[in-house]
Formats: C-alpha cells, sequence, structure tokens
C-alpha cells in the first residue's frame, strides 16, 4: 500500500524562504510527521521541525497543513489522496525561526500576565472541596495541550500584529474563563478580561473550536460565557449603580 | 578564546517534566535563584503523556488504605529490589504532595463529597490514584507550569523582574556538566534555536530528564528520552543501579505502524478492560504467578464482581503488575494467538456504555478514533508491550536525592533505587513530586552551606566540550556517518536483542554490536548550519543514548534470573540471593562502563513486620528470614 507523495515544505528563516518539492515513500496508516521523519532521515537532514510525543498530547508539531493548522502527527495521510500536492507551512501568525519552527514566545508573554490561580486565604491544603460538575466547566479547558492552533488561526492577531499587545487569543481568554469558573478561584478576573486581554475583539467567527485538536468548545463554552459576565457587569444598570457606590465609599 | 553567553545561578534544574518543575518550585521557595533548563518548550515534557494518575494513599474512596499499605504494594510490585526508605518516604509524602497541587489550581476528578477521586490500578490493593480521566500528566505539568508563572508574578511584582529568582531556559539541550575538583560547578549546553553555546555557573545541578526509551524501536516515549541526565550523571563520575530493568508497558498501540508503540493506559484495565486472545479467552487467568497466587480472582466470575464488591471478591488478573501482564501477553503472541496486527485484545466495551467510556477514557477515545479508526466504545482494541520506563537510574542518597557526587541530584525517572525492579502504574506521577521536592530542597540547603566558596568553571574544559560539540558540523569526507542511520540501528539492536525476554547470546551480541556502533559514531558527520538543526542534536544525544544502552546491556548479562522488568530466558526463576544485590554501574576509559555488585540498602525490621511471613519467604534468602525472625522477636 506504499506510494510515492508530493510534499512541498516551505524552508527559510526571519530573512526569507521558499517552498522546496519532495517527493517521498508513504506507507500505509502514516501521518504527516512520519513523513516530515522521512524527508529528514533520507534527504534533508537539517529540516527544523518541533515535535515532542508523537501523540496529540503535547502540543509541538503545529504547521498549516495545506493552509488549514494542524498537528502533524494527528494528520492523517489518508485523508488526502495519492495525487495530492501536500504543502507544509509554519505557523502564518508567529515569527519564523526556521524551516516549520516558530517563535511562539508571544503565548508565553501572555500566559505570564494571567493572574494565577487565587484560592481563598484560610483554606489548608487537603480541605479544598468541590463538586464534579462544578469543576467539569475549568476541566474541559484544562484539556488545552497549548498547541497555539488558536492563536495561529484567529484573524484578531493573524496578519494583524498591531493587536498582539492588546489581544491575549482564544488560548489565553480561555484561561481567564476557566479560573473564572474554578470553583475556589476568589480572584475579580472580568474587567481585565475585557480592559487587558481584550475579549471585545471577538466577534465569535468559532475558528478557534473548528482547528482545535482536542475538540474543546473555547467559543461557546469560554468565550461566550465570558463575554456575558463581563456584559452583565457593565451594562446592568444595578450594577453598574453598585459599583459607582462602592467605588465613592 | 570565543566569548560565551554565561549565566550564573544557585540551582540549576535540568529537565522541565513534573520532576524538575517541582524541584525548581522547591529551590525558588527555598529563596535561592533557579534556573529551569529543558530541551523543548516550556510545559512540553513527557510527563503530559502519563495518564492514568498519581498514587496517595489519601483514602478518600476506600479509608482502609494507607502509607503502609501503599508502602507494601510498592515493595511487591518491585520485587523487594526497591530502596525500602525511597519506598517509605514516598508512601508517606504523596499524598502531602498531591493535595499541595489544588493550592496551585489542578482540579482532579471529585468523589461524591467533594474529595479527590481515586482510581484503582495494576498493583495497588485500594482506589489510590488522584487523576482526571485519563490525562492526569497534563493537569500536572500545567500546573506546575502555572505555579512557576504565579511564582514569576510575585517576583515581577517584588523587584521589577519576572524572572529574577526563576527563568526558564527553553530549547536548551545541556551538553555536559563542569566540576571543580569532585564537586559540580555549572553545565555547558547549547540554544537549539541558535546553535549558539551557553554555559551556566552553579554548585547545585537537579537531574530530571527522564528516562531512555528512544534506544528502543518500539517506545511510548517521546524525542527527548535519550537518556541525558543518565549519561550526564556517568561521565561526572556519579553512579547508576538497577539499569537491566525497563518497564515494557503491556499495553501499547501495534496498530498502525506509525503508531507502534504509543500508549494505552492501564486506565483501561482499572475501569473493567478486560484481554483476550485471538481464542477470546481471557488468558490472564493462567499467568497468575505463585507470589500473587492469594491475591487475584482465579475465575472469571469473582473477577467480574470485584468491580461492584471489592471488599468481598479478588481483582481480575488483568490488574496484575505491568511486567506480569506484559510476560503474558508477549507469550500469547509466541503461540500464536495473537491478534491479526501482532498483539492481544483489549475490550473495555462490554464493561461499560459508550458514554462512561467516552467521560472516564476521552483520551484513548479520541487516540484510536483518530489514529487507527477504532471505536473503542463498540469493539476491541489490539495491544502489545512497549517500552515504557526505566526503573534504573542515578544511584542517589533516599533522602537528600545527592548522587555520589557532590552538588549533583537527581529525582524522578532518571533516578534508581525507588521502583525496585517494577514499578507500579501510578508511582511515577508522585515519585517525582516527592523526590523533587526533595531534590529541589536539598540541593537549596547544600548551596546555603556552601556560602560564597563556590567551585569554579574551569576554561579548559568548556573548551574540550565546545571542541567535541562542534565536531560532527566539521566533520567532511567520504568515510562519515548519517546520525539517523546510527539511531535507527541503535533502536532496532536494542529492541531485538535486549528487550523483553533476554538471552545471553542476543545480549552479549548487542554489546559487540554497540562496540561496532561506538566506533562508527566517532565518524558522525552532520549537513547544514548551527540553527535549528536537528541532524546535530541527534548527533549528541546519540552519545548518550549509545553509552546508556551499553549500561542497560551490560546489567542485564550479568544478572541470572528473573525479576520485575528484566527476563532471563535461560533463567526464569527469581533468585533470593539476587535480590541481596544492586548492580552499580561506573564509566569507564574510552566510553567503557564498569559494573560492581552491591548490597541492596537493608529494610529496617519496622518495614518488614509490615509483611506476612509467609509472603516475605517468598522473596527472601533462609537467613534474612531467620535474621528477620530474631529481630522481631527481640
Amino acid at each position: 500500500m506504499s506510494y510515492e507523495a508530493h510534499f512541498r515544505v516551505w524552508r527559510g528563516d526571519i530573512d526569507g524562504g521558499a517552498l522546496h518539492d519532495f517527493t517521498v515513500e508513504v506507507n500505509e496508516g502514516e501521518v504527516v510527521l512520519d513523513i516530515i521523519h522521512r524527508i529528514q532521515a533520507t534527504q534533508a537532514p537539517d529540516l527544523a521541525v518541533r515535535w515532542n510525543c508523537k501523540a496529540g498530547k503535547c502540543g509541538s508539531c503545529s504547521a498549516e497543513i495545506n493552509g488549514w493548522p494542524r498537528l502533524m502527527c494527528m494528520t492523517r495521510m489518508s485523508i488526502f489522496s495519492p495525487e495530492e500536492i501536500i504543502t507544509i507551512t509554519p505557523l502564518r501568525t508567529f515569527p519564523v525561526i526556521r524551516d516549520l519552527v516558530t517563535d511562539v514566545s508571544f503565548n508565553f508573554k501572555k500566559a505570564q500576565a494571567v493572574p494565577s490561580f487565587t484560592p481563598p486565604k484560610e483554606l489548608q491544603p487537603g480541605e479544598y472541596r468541590m463538586q464534579q460538575v462544578d469543576v467539569e466547566r475549568s476541566q474541559e479547558f484544562r484539556k488545552c495541550i497549548e498547541c497555539f492552533l488558536c492563536q495561529t488561526v484567529c484573524h484578531v492577531i493573524r496578519d494583524h500584529e498591531e493587536n498582539k499587545p492588546s489581544f491575549a487569543g482564544p488560548r489565553f481568554l480561555m484561561r481567564i474563563a476557566e479560573l473564572d469558573m474554578h470553583p475556589l478561584d476568589v480572584a475579580d478576573r472580568k474587567d481585565l478580561a475585557q480592559d487587558e486581554h481584550g475579549l471585545g475583539y471577538c466577534n465569535i467567527t468559532k475558528c478557534c473550536t473548528e482547528v482545535c485538536p482536542e475538540h474543546i468548545k473555547i467559543t461557546d463554552n469560554a468565550l461566550i460565557p465570558m463575554k456575558e459576565r463581563v456584559m452583565t457587569r457593565k451594562y446592568d444598570p444595578l450594577i453598574w449603580l453598585g459599583r459607582k457606590i462602592a467605588r465613592r465609599s | 578564546m570565543t566569548t560565551t553567553e554565561r549565566h550564573s545561578y544557585d540551582v540549576l534544574v535540568i529537565g522541565a517534566g513534573g520532576a524538575g518543575l517541582r524541584a525548581a518550585i522547591e529551590a525558588r521557595q527555598q529563596g535561592l535563584k533557579t534556573a529551569i533548563i529543558t530541551k523543548s518548550l516550556f510545559g512540553k515534557a513527557h510527563t503530559v503523556m502519563a495518564e492514568g494518575g498519581a498514587a496517595a494513599a489519601m483514602g478518600n474512596v476506600n479509608s482502609n488504605d494507607s502509607w503502609k499499605v501503599h508502602f507494601c504494594d510498592t515493595m511487591r510490585g518491585g520485587k523487594f529490589l526497591n530502596n525500602p526508605r525511597m519506598a517509605e518516604l514516598h508512601a508517606k509524602e504523596s499524598p502531602d504532595r498531591v493535595w499541595e497541587l489544588e493550592t496551585y489550581g489542578a482540579l482532579f476528578d471529585r468523589t461524591p463529597e467533594g474529595k479527590i477521586n481515586q482510581r484503582n490500578f495494576g498493583g495497588h490493593e485500594y482506589p489510590r490514584l488522584a487523576h482526571v480521566g485519563d490525562r492526569t500528566g497534563l493537569e500536572l505539568i500545567r500546573t506546575l507550569q502555572q505555579k512557576i508563572v504565579s511564582m514569576q508574578q510575585e517576583d515581577l511584582a517584588e523587584f521589577g523582574d519576572a524572572e529574577a529568582r526563576i527563568k526558564v531556559f527553553a530549547e536548551c539541550s545541556i551538553i555536559e556538566l563542569l566540576k571543580d575538583g569532585g564537586a559540580i560547578s555549572g553545565a555547558f549546553g547549547y540554544w537549539r534555536e541558535t546553535g549558539e553555546y551557553v554555559l551556566f555557573d552553579a554548585p547545585a545541578v537537579v537531574l530530571a530528564t527522564g528516562g531512555i526509551g528512544k534506544s528502543y524501536k518500539i517506545t511510548s516515549n517521546s524525542w527527548e528520552y535519550t537518556g541525558d541526565g543518565h549519561a550526564l550523571a556517568l561521565r561526572a563520575g556519579a553512579t547508576l543501579i538497577n539499569m537491566e530493568f525497563i518497564q515494557f508497558h503491556p499495553t501499547g498501540m501495534v496498530w498502525p505502524p506509525s503508531v507502534k508503540g504509543i500508549l494505552v493506559t492501564e486506565s483501561v484495565r482499572g475501569d473493567g478492560g478486560v484481554l483476550r486472545n485471538s481464542e477470546g479467552k481471557r488468558f490472564m487467568f493462567n499467568y497468575i504467578p505463585e507470589v500473587f497466587k492469594t491475591q487475584y480472582a482465579t475465575t472469571e466470575e469473582e473477577g467480574d464482581r470485584w468491580y461492584t464488591d471489592p471488599e468481598n471478591n479478588k481483582r481480575p488478573p488483568e490488574l496484575l503488575p505491568r511486567d506480569e501482564v506484559a510476560r503474558a501477553i508477549n507469550s500469547e503472541v509466541k503461540a500464536g494467538r495473537g491478534s491479526p496486527h501482532g498483539g492481544v485484545f483489549l475490550d473495555v466495551s462490554t464493561r461499560m456504555t459508550p458514554e462512561q467510556i467516552i467521560k472516564r477514557l476521552p483520551s484513548m477515545h479520541h487516540q484510536f478514533k483518530e489514529l487507527a479508526d477504532v471505536d473503542i466504545t463498540a469493539e476491541p482494541m489490539e495491544v502489545g508491550p512497549t517500552c515504557h520506563y526505566i526503573m534504573g537510574g542515578i544511584e542517589v542518597d533516599a533522602d537528600t536525592q545527592q548522587s555520589r557526587v557532590t552538588g549533583l541530584y537527581a529525582a524522578g525517572e532518571v533516578s534508581g533505587g525507588m521502583h525496585g525492579s517494577n514499578r507500579l502504574g501510578g508511582n511515577s506521577l508522585s515519585d517525582l513530586l516527592v523526590f523533587g521536592r526533595r531534590a529541589g530542597l536539598h540541593a537549596a540547603e547544600y548551596v546555603r552551606r556552601l556560602g560564597t566558596k563556590r567551585p569554579a568553571v574551569s576554561d579548559t574544559d568548556v573548551e574540550a566540550v565546545r571542541t567535541w560539540a562542534t565536531a560532527p558540523l566539521n566533520a567532511t569526507g567520504k568515510d562519515t556517518e548519517n546520525p539517523y542511520d546510527l539511531h535507527a540501528e541503535l533502536q532496532q539492536c536494542m529492541n531485538e536483542l535486549v528487550g523483553i525476554i533476554r538471552k545471553e547470546t542476543e545480549v552479549s551480541s548487542a554489546l559487540a554490536q554497540l562496540d561496532v556502533l561506538a566506533e562508527r559514531y566517532t565518524k558522525v558527520a552532520v549537513s547544514g548550519g548551527r540553527a535549528f538543526n536537528p541532524g546535530w542534536h541527534l548527533a549528541m544525544d546519540l552519545r548518550n543514548m549509545l553509552l546508556v544502552s551499553r549500561c542497560v546491556a551490560t546489567a542485564a548479562l550479568e544478572r541470572t534470573e528473573s525479576r520485575g522488568g528484566h527476563t532471563r530466558e535461560e533463567h526464569p526463576a527469581m533468585d533470593p540471593t539476587w535480590r541481596k544485590i544492586n548492580l552499580v554501574l561506573a564509566a569507564a576509559e574510552g566510553g567503557k562502563v564498569d559494573l560492581d555488585r552491591k548490597p541492596v540498602p537493608t529494610i529496617r525490621p519496622d518495614l518488614l513486620a509490615l509483611f506476612d511471613k509467609a509472603e516475605l519467604k517468598k522473596y527472601l534468602t533462609t537467613e534474612e528470614l531467620a535474621t528477620a525472625g530474631e529481630e522481631a522477636s527481640q
């Protein structure tokens, strides 16, 4: 069941690059990352690519396959026809380092800007009590493997470098939602989400949900509920009045 | 001399998996300036692959559980070769380490009372594994990662610099440890991104680099598992123990070929999955070894009842320790009763509803659906053994995790002793928390005791490492070797000749092949430049894999018995005299290793008293039993 596939892989660095053609063997059951590894082992030993687990659990081997953001280890070759040209390019939203490897430090900086979990001060280790139904909402978001596919696809920052300082991206807006929904987190994160991390930029196109390899419903379960929480606070006249008085005192 | 980027830290943690991150958190909490160095991005370490859970005798599901029961299970699992003090500390401290994670923000699955839920696992007498579905490792790594971020936020507020006291050097590899006399003085490495070298001055190094699985062809391990810490420690003068003991996880995927070896969590069996051969028979009932006869069900009916009534029934033999199950599967396949792709069948679809399976085993459902077109809610999986974990590692002091080299500490998979000849599932995540913390703590105490008189880095040593590392990039000519080819041949050699069942002739032939590979390795050459060049990175990692593989084969040839993760075809029985012996490896001239026999630390009388006399008889020599009897009667 082997055949020769036609791959076009982007090679280059920050100064520029081009698509390179490779004809490479494909065997039954293989995924795109297998083919990239075969190119490395037989044709281009210095082809730069990030990968770790090859099982869809670490989120390292993100790339754009025929323009679609995907994990290379979870993209089976059987979804393509043998004649098809398969084009692999690095994530577009982040600066390229070399070949398929990009500089994703933007994401680690955004992670550092989200205030961490804040439990009640008096609560001792071993005394945490939470119901399964309550932890499940945040647990869904904690399935995130930080592949940053949602970040690369989001139109707010894809090709919009100027928005990066004021927009955390779906991954980290979801992190804020995760903490906001944590049954024992006492910090208030609503204003922060809107004012510091650019929740308002999101206009619910759901591209992030569509590319998520963990099938997390980022938009429906994290971003929209977070928007609702912010809206309630900002536009509910009673809450508005209450806060105004609280500020005065 | 070329100028090199240079940093100074109190504690250098090499490896950013669970053990490394926990060690770094501790060192930083002790107020020391700490660096974490990782070959990958922050949060990608192999710990994310851990599925089942972290074993801790919290007694949330069955209140009969206690550290003592956990200790006994661990010793049994390791066939009494464990360092008993490590097994004791681990059993005593793991509940605190798990509860602590909740204060960092971890969200474990809950019991109806709202406590941390615990699941059954092979070799554990009670439900003991704190878990999050089947993605517990991801929860652990993310929690520790986020704790480090929170410490950086504190430092930003206090010093105006988030990285004032704890910094992550991501995609940075360490090539060699540096010493001043007998003590650690620093480490030398390179940035993967640019290929530029980087030098660290540090009096204390914690190795937390994980395992060695990438020396095997069929493995559940990621590319990072090249035995770096094992090799760095050896070359720095430390010793390795138990290197013959490698855990072949019984259930790896066997099809399609490209995913062969990827892990299928033991939770599948913990939650009721059964193993069948091609004749549809639950074969594990034929493989209950003598030492476990009294603890496991002998009929399918009893095994099935155990899931709902564990008080009055014994557990099914699918939940025997991993070494037993892996050998059984191997035997069934060899006897011609395997599945179409050379494994056996693992079926959970008959025990749970599709909804329950998707809820409890989401990653497995996803993995099989996406990679193998198998719907595990409706059909069985095909599984077979895969190289998963090395019990052996750096010989350390049980309490402080210090190796034989002053200033050099080790925690997690890279250290040895805790698990004896076989690790129980779930004992790895707890191990790395307990001993990661201890390594960080004692490294910090050592640095404080040291004061201002720190060992110094020698320029000559640094120059030598730099020259060695740069060589493959400059090698030219016809007579050169490709690192990818050498790696593939090494993996084939270890898989075929030092695999799950070992023969004297085969292991000897592996050692001969390793000599040839080592010779060819001197001619390794890579094309391309220094910036993010995977061929060059592999060329450097290969030296570690070759050295560690030699250790595994050398010890495997020496131990003429079968115990845990070491099975010798000509010596199928467990031998009580071998139980008292640790095989200790040290580096020798010319890339060779020396092997020495040393006694296994004795089990304290109060710990020995936790076992039944009848059970001890299966493991200890008659003299040991006599002494134990005398001490008990005093």
